[in-house]
């Protein structure tokens, strides 16, 4: 079962090393960039390809990011899961270094990479990931004191996200509940499938080690205290925490207790598997005039409470790939031909419940087209908005209590928004 | 934060080497450490600066922390090349380890680790006991590793100086980091090492269930990865780890997720409440589905540990299908293992769904998506019975939208769907040959002409549309060639008049004299005699009925599921293969690494099917399988001369050569006839008779081997593969030498719970027995459930009726033994008592008599028994009453045979 990475590349997008860290001797860089740009040659988009492949007794595993290739190197049977989404975790480090992570960035520090490398992988195994912490103790030229530092508690502590002595003047606390809808339509209209992914978005400025408890109204949670929960319980069907809350307390009691790291993370994600009715829907009718033109004619409809309102409504409307001249109506918003995309964007501001809006478009075709007739790239039409001040699920949080010994007061601030996910709907 | 570090990679030009050395000896600090970084930034881009190792290893003893880091990484990757000089910078390592500053002892400690010198390695030990011993987490962590580092390096280093045992006192180190990485390095040491190194005992297990509520998400997947080949004594025991490891389900990282699915899993089969397994699905099945929000590449590797899932327990996702359909974005391969599950978790009841599904992808633009899709439509038709003419509809309006390789694929699995359902779709023949002219691929076209050929009587023109392809025999690939040959015969067959004549003269000329291919030629000559010899013969040939088929395309043999399962997360379960199959090092095998050798060579020698009875059974002794075979304490003690913990069983049998005692076997010698197993006349000589028994609370096999051949036989061994009650030798076997004529019997103590096989309880017990002189026997025995009934399963009274209400109705299970007869109710009892079938209550009713028993299974699991009979009459009704309904047939059979 035990497995380790051999070496871990940054490639750049041609597949060539930019930098490596060699962590048992048993793959080199030459082999690696050899294998790994003949695979991006053949493939032409390696985006398409398997992220795990296996040549001449090694696995390599690799993610994109920018415009470079973070790829690890096995001979061992090793836990894929885990090396993919240390790799992505890399990706998440070196952005909190560098801001971004690109060829130039990584040419510019490959001093700091070299160390982050040794200090998050170990002989091939994951060891240490929180970018906040990695920060205090491997700086980069412009920070970097001539005091030998020490690692920092936070590093082996069970706490290791946090470090201690942390002080804010004002304590205060932002929960962001975002839930993201991701639904989709077949030709028919029928919802063939529909979920929201919430997450609890938090940034905190808290002093000390602060001990926080979420309540949340959570079905079983209000059932198990013996409250009464008509209509206001929510059923999550399931929810995923941040290393920080106690995962065994929550099996037990319910309870969302934890002592969070410093500034922003997503404290906990949920699923909803109930059938949401779509918040905004979209009906399309495309007529072919012959060969020469083709005619589309799109109904967009709000679907939620009068109350609330969507903001930045982007309705994406596929369009075939040669059409021209485009003529176009709407009764709201604007709409823009975007042929890179091969789409129609209609762009409405602001798009009250209850509300319905129209598009009628014109395109025309050339009256040419080839023998061989292969089949159109279907593109669904595609949906994104944001309505604020409003969740699908009807999560509420009850409290956000925050307990640290100095006995300071801190502030919570909830905020609510619904997004689209993937919103797709089936073209007929 | 953003440095400016790329400056250090242009000014690496010509004479180079030279300005750096006096760079590197300038007395200036910043100057100096320029200079190194130039000298990385060289080695970066792949320049040789190899020769500057004594000018960079002497900037090493600096304050500096950042320089210092550059000058290790520099020794890491030149150190092998300069061995030599390495050792000059062993001395700032040694002292490095003893620095104030914890950062730089674990530095020190770490990076020595990497340099593959042996000089160096030798110089290691000392720092690192130290360093094992910190007072500093962060260097005691760090230590853990290293000593996997130097196993890589020097096992026997390693060993000697008894680094293993201060390891595995980190195992219970107060940080849960050093845990962490403690197990993981014992866990690769284990697996590189013949010996039991990494035991987990109930003691450890408990330990390490503790840290991972405490350590981070990479130390919480080492623990969860290493404690799934801990074997749960029973199902109590089980049942506690997975309530233990189900939080874990909740956590962010998807590594931890999918780790403890596997250790739920692997608990899960020894779990026997049914009750409890449902509960368990139904909490597995969310954090699968949410797997797939995750980036795509960890959905990639999601995927494909949920197809081996699918495999195991269909019902987890049994009603999550949608959750599988394709998003317009996924990336072609998310698409492809998606559509994979989709066509497994395909029923009657969700079928209508996803072959519009399907519809939608088989008219997108990827090809090998389109035809993926088109091919599931057809083995979803194979699979479902009741849904194939939906099936068939659908690729009949795909195959009018005329795109030529959706046209192709569809007649390809056209093909396997009239090979599944005989005589029943052929209507659709007229369409499929409107597209005949379009088929350009091999597999389409041969799976074209396969379908003329075979239903050459129902098409009329099928002579002349067999005829169009002939015209191009010589240019088409074999496939093509083979098919065209057997059609043309068929055709020939079925309507014997001059055009088909004229047609198969030609091919068989073709076949023959024209080709190099001798598979073509050689079937081509049969058919030839064949025809000319006995048309009728040939006709009962050729146009034999054919085995229908099943979809078993993409179902994995149990054996590989289960080795897979137990690997989920790794690449094993991406890959679908057994981790040997791809894991390309040597490894360090410190036991006798050729007897291991010989016995697979004993396995490849015999036939195909054999070596799988062989292959399933993981044999204890293949160290490969099972290195940790010895962890098991949950097995009872066999009571026999002390057997031999379980891995040394190979090792043992092997030398009992010499060890060969003329054993003296006392009892055992005799005893009641035993059924024979393996007849001398298939065992080339070599009679076995045996049957399971009990004895002292105790499972033997008893067993006796006949030597009826013409010379001596030894070194017998035995092997059972795996079993519904994972039933498993406690010893090794002892027999000695049987000289032709003799005889011998033994009995062969037996554990439980070792390789349980999955599935309905079978009473099949597959048996392999080898000695030196013949090759493997394989043979088959029925396992009676009589020799389970423990002598625990007494129940009281009143315990009895609480168990019988507490049970649902659902898993009382009643049959009429009609052969079996009872006389007189008390002997019987007694009988049944000897059994370990013990009286309860007594009732009469009418003039019949009501007894109760209880008995219990090893595992605890208890039956209740409620027998109805008439003194002296034939026919006994019983019925039973047991958490594990499944268990009922052979508790039936058992029953039978007892009251015969």
């Amino acid at each position: 079962m035990a497995g380790a990475a051999s070496a871990l590349f940054l490639l750049d997008i041609k597949g060539r090393v930019l930098v490596w860290r060699d962590y048992r001797g048993d793959v080199s860089a030459l082999q690696a960039e050899k294998f790994f740009t003949k695979l991006i040659e053949k493939e032409g988009d390696p985006e398409s390809h398997d992220p795990v492949v296996y040549d001449n007794g090694v696995t390599y595993m690799f993610i994109q990011h920018n415009n470079v290739y973070l790829m690890t190197a096995s001979r061992q049977n090793c836990n894929a899961a885990s090396l993919l989404l240390f790799l992505h975790r890399v990706v998440d480090v070196f952005k909190h270094y560098f801001e971004e992570l690109e060829e130039e960035s990584l040419r510019d520090n490959f001093v700091v990479v070299y160390e982050l490398l040794d200090e998050m992988m170990d002989f091939g195994y994951p060891q240490y990931t929180e970018a906040k912490i990695l920060s205090e103790f491997i700086k980069t030229d412009a920070y970097r004191m001539e005091v030998t530092q020490r690692p920092p508690m936070a590093v082996t502590n069970a706490v290791s996200w946090r470090s201690e002595g942390i002080r804010y003047k004002k304590n205060e606390v932002f929960l962001d509940v975002v839930e993201s809808v991701n639904i989709l339509v077949n030709s028919n209209g029928q919802i063939i499938r529909s979920d929201v992914v919430g997450a609890l978005k938090m940034r905190t400025y808290l002093s000390g080690m602060p001990e926080c408890k979420l309540g949340l109204n959570d079905r079983v949670l209000l059932e198990a205290q013996g409250r009464s929960t008509k209509g206001k319980a929510i059923d999550l069907d399931d929810i995923k925490f941040h290393q920080c809350v106690r995962l065994a307390r929550f099996e037990n009691d319910r309870t969302i207790s934890f002592i969070p790291p410093d500034g922003s993370f997503d404290l906990m994600t949920y699923r909803l598997n109930t059938q949401v009715k779509p918040l905004i829907w979209v009906e399309a009718q495309v007529e072919r005039h012959s060969r020469s033109r083709i005619e589309i004619m799109v109904k967009a409809r709000s679907q939620f409470k009068e109350r609330s309102t969507a903001t930045n409504v982007e309705i994406e409307l596929p369009v075939p790939s040669d059409a021209t001249n485009p003529n176009v109506r709407t009764s709201m918003g604007s709409a823009t031909y975007a042929p890179e995309k091969e789409a129609l964007l209609w762009k409405i501001k602001s798009f009250p419940g209850g509300k319905e809006y129209m598009l009628r478009a014109q395109f025309s075709l050339p009256s040419i087209t080839a023998e061989e007739a292969t089949p159109e790239k279907k593109a669904p039409i595609r949906v994104k908005f944001e309505i604020p001040y409003f969740t699908v699920s009807g999560i509420q949080v009850r409290y956000l209590k925050i307990i640290e010994k100095s006995g300071y007061q801190a502030l919570p601030w909830v905020r609510y928004i619904t997004m689209a996910g993937e919103y797709e709907l089936r073209l007929i | 934060m953003s440095g400016h570090d790329s400056k250090y990679f242009s000014t690496t030009k010509k004479g180079e080497i030279p300005e750096l050395k006096d760079e590197l000896n300038s007395q200036y600090k910043d100057k100096k450490k320029d200079a190194v970084k130039k000298v990385i930034a060289a080695m970066t881009v792949g320049k040789d600066v190899s020769s500057l190792f004594t000018d960079v290893v002497n900037c090493m003893q600096t304050e500096n922390l950042e320089l210092k880091k550059l000058v290790y990484l520099y020794l890491i990757n030149y150190a092998k090349s300069q061995p030599d000089l390495a050792i000059l910078a062993v001395n700032t390592f040694v002292k490095d380890s003893q620095d104030p500053n914890p950062l730089i002892r674990a530095l020190a400690v770490r990076t020595m680790g990497c340099i593959r010198v042996d000089k160096i390695t030798e110089y290691l030990c000392d720092p690192l006991q130290r360093c094992l011993k910190d007072d500093d987490p962060y260097v005691r962590k760090t230590a853990s590793i290293c000593v996997a580092k130097l196993y890589d390096i020097n096992a026997e280093l390693v060993e000697d100086r008894g680094f293993l045992d201060t390891l595995k006192d980190l195992i219970s180190d107060s940080n849960p980091m050093v845990v962490a990485n403690a197990v993981a390095a014992l866990a690769e040491i284990q697996e590189n090492s013949c010996r039991p190194i990494f035991e987990i005992t109930s003691h450890t297990l408990s330990k390490l269930l503790t840290a991972l509520n405490e350590c981070t998400e990479w130390g919480q997947v080492f623990i969860l990865d290493a404690l799934s080949r801990y074997k749960a004594s029973d199902a109590r025991d089980a049942e506690n780890i997975v309530e233990r490891v189900t939080p874990r389900l909740q956590h962010a990282n998807c590594a931890v997720v999918l780790s403890a699915v596997k250790m739920i899993l692997m608990q899960m089969e020894l779990i026997t409440s049914t009750d409890v397994v449902r509960n368990l699905c139904k909490k597995m099945a969310p954090p699968l589905v949410t797997l797939l929000s995750a980036e795509p590449e960890i959905q990639y590797v999601a995927l494909r540990n949920i197809n081996l899932i699918v495999q195991r327990r269909p019902t987890i996702l049994a009603h999550e299908i949608k959750v599988f359909f394709c998003k317009y974005n996924d990336p072609i391969y998310v698409k492809m293992e998606k559509l994979e599950i989709m066509i497994k978790l395909a029923s009657d009841r969700n079928i209508d769904q996803v072959l519009l599904e399907f519809k939608e992808y088989a008219t997108e633009v990827d090809v090998d998506f389109v035809r993926k899709a088109v091919r599931a439509i057809g083995r979803c038709a194979i699979k479902l019975e009741r849904a194939a003419e939906r099936c068939i509809s659908v690729l009949l309006e795909l195959i009018k939208i005329k795109v030529n390789y959706v046209v192709q694929e569809a007649i390809i699995v056209i093909k396997d769907i009239f090979r599944r359902y005989p005589n029943t779709y052929e209507s659709i023949i007229a369409t499929l040959c409107e597209s005949l002219d379009t088929l350009d691929e091999p597999e389409a076209k041969a799976s074209m002409i396969w379908i003329i050929g075979e239903y050459a009587e129902r098409i009329d023109n099928a002579d002349e549309l067999l005829e169009s392809f002939l015209e191009s025999f010589p240019e088409e690939p074999a496939l093509v060639q083979l098919q065209l040959l057997t059609a043309t015969v068929k055709l020939f067959l079925k309507k014997p008049t001059e055009g088909p004549q004229q047609m198969i003269q030609v091919v068989l000329n073709n076949a023959t004299l024209e080709t190099d291919n001798p598979d073509l030629r050689d079937r081509a000559y049969i058919y030839w005699r064949l025809l000319s010899t006995d048309p009728e013969a040939a006709k009962d040939v050729v146009l034999a009925e054919k085995p229908v088929i099943s979809d078993d395309s993409n179902q994995l043999d149990p054996a590989l599921l289960d080795e897979l399962l137990a690997n989920i997360a790794t690449l094993a379960s991406v890959y679908h293969k057994p981790p040997d199959a791809f894991v390309s090092r040597v490894k360090t095998s410190i036991q006798r690494p050729e007897e291991d050798e010989e016995f697979d060579g004993v396995d490849a020698g015999s036939s195909e099917s054999s070596v799988h009875a062989v292959d399933n059974s993981s044999s204890p002794s293949v160290s490969s399988n099972v290195p940790y075979a010895s962890t098991r304490e949950g097995a009872p003690a066999a009571p026999a001369p002390a057997p031999a913990p379980v891995p040394d069983l190979l090792g043992d049998l092997i030398g009992l050569d010499n060890a060969l005692v003329p054993v003296d076997q006392p009892a055992v010698a005799s005893g009641p006839p035993l059924p024979v197993l393996l007849p001398s006349s298939s065992g080339q000589g070599l009679q076995i008779n045996g049957q399971l028994t009990r004895r002292d609370g105790q499972i033997f096999y008893s067993i006796m081997f006949e030597n009826n051949s013409q010379i001596p036989l030894d070194g017998f061994m035995i092997q059972f593969n795996k079993n519904t009650f994972g039933l498993a030798a406690a010893g090794p076997l002892q027999v000695p030498q049987l000289q032709p004529g003799a005889s011998a019997r033994t009995l062969l103590p037996m554990v439980l719970f070792q390789n349980i096989s999955p599935g309905p309880p079978s009473s099949l017990l597959q048996v392999a027995v080898k000695n030196m002189q013949q090759p493997v026997w394989y043979f088959n025995d029925k396992v009676s459930l009589q020799p389970f009934f423990t002598e625990d399963g007494r129940m009281e009274r009143a315990n009895f009726l609480e168990t019988w209400k507490s049970l649902p109705d659902s898993n009382e299970i009643v049959k009429e033994l009609t052969a079996s007869l009872i006389n007189n109710v008390d002997v019987t009892l007694d009988k049944l008592a000897a059994s370990n079938l013990f009286f309860i209550a007594k009732r009469r009713h009418a003039n019949q008599e009501v007894l109760y028993l209880s008995t219990k299974i090893p595992g605890n699991i208890p039956f209740l028994i409620e027998l109805t009979t008439t003194a002296g009459i034939p026919g006994v009704k019983c019925a039973i009453k047991t958490p594990n309904p499944e268990m009922a047939p052979l508790f039936f059979e058992a029953m039978e045979a007892l009251l015969k």
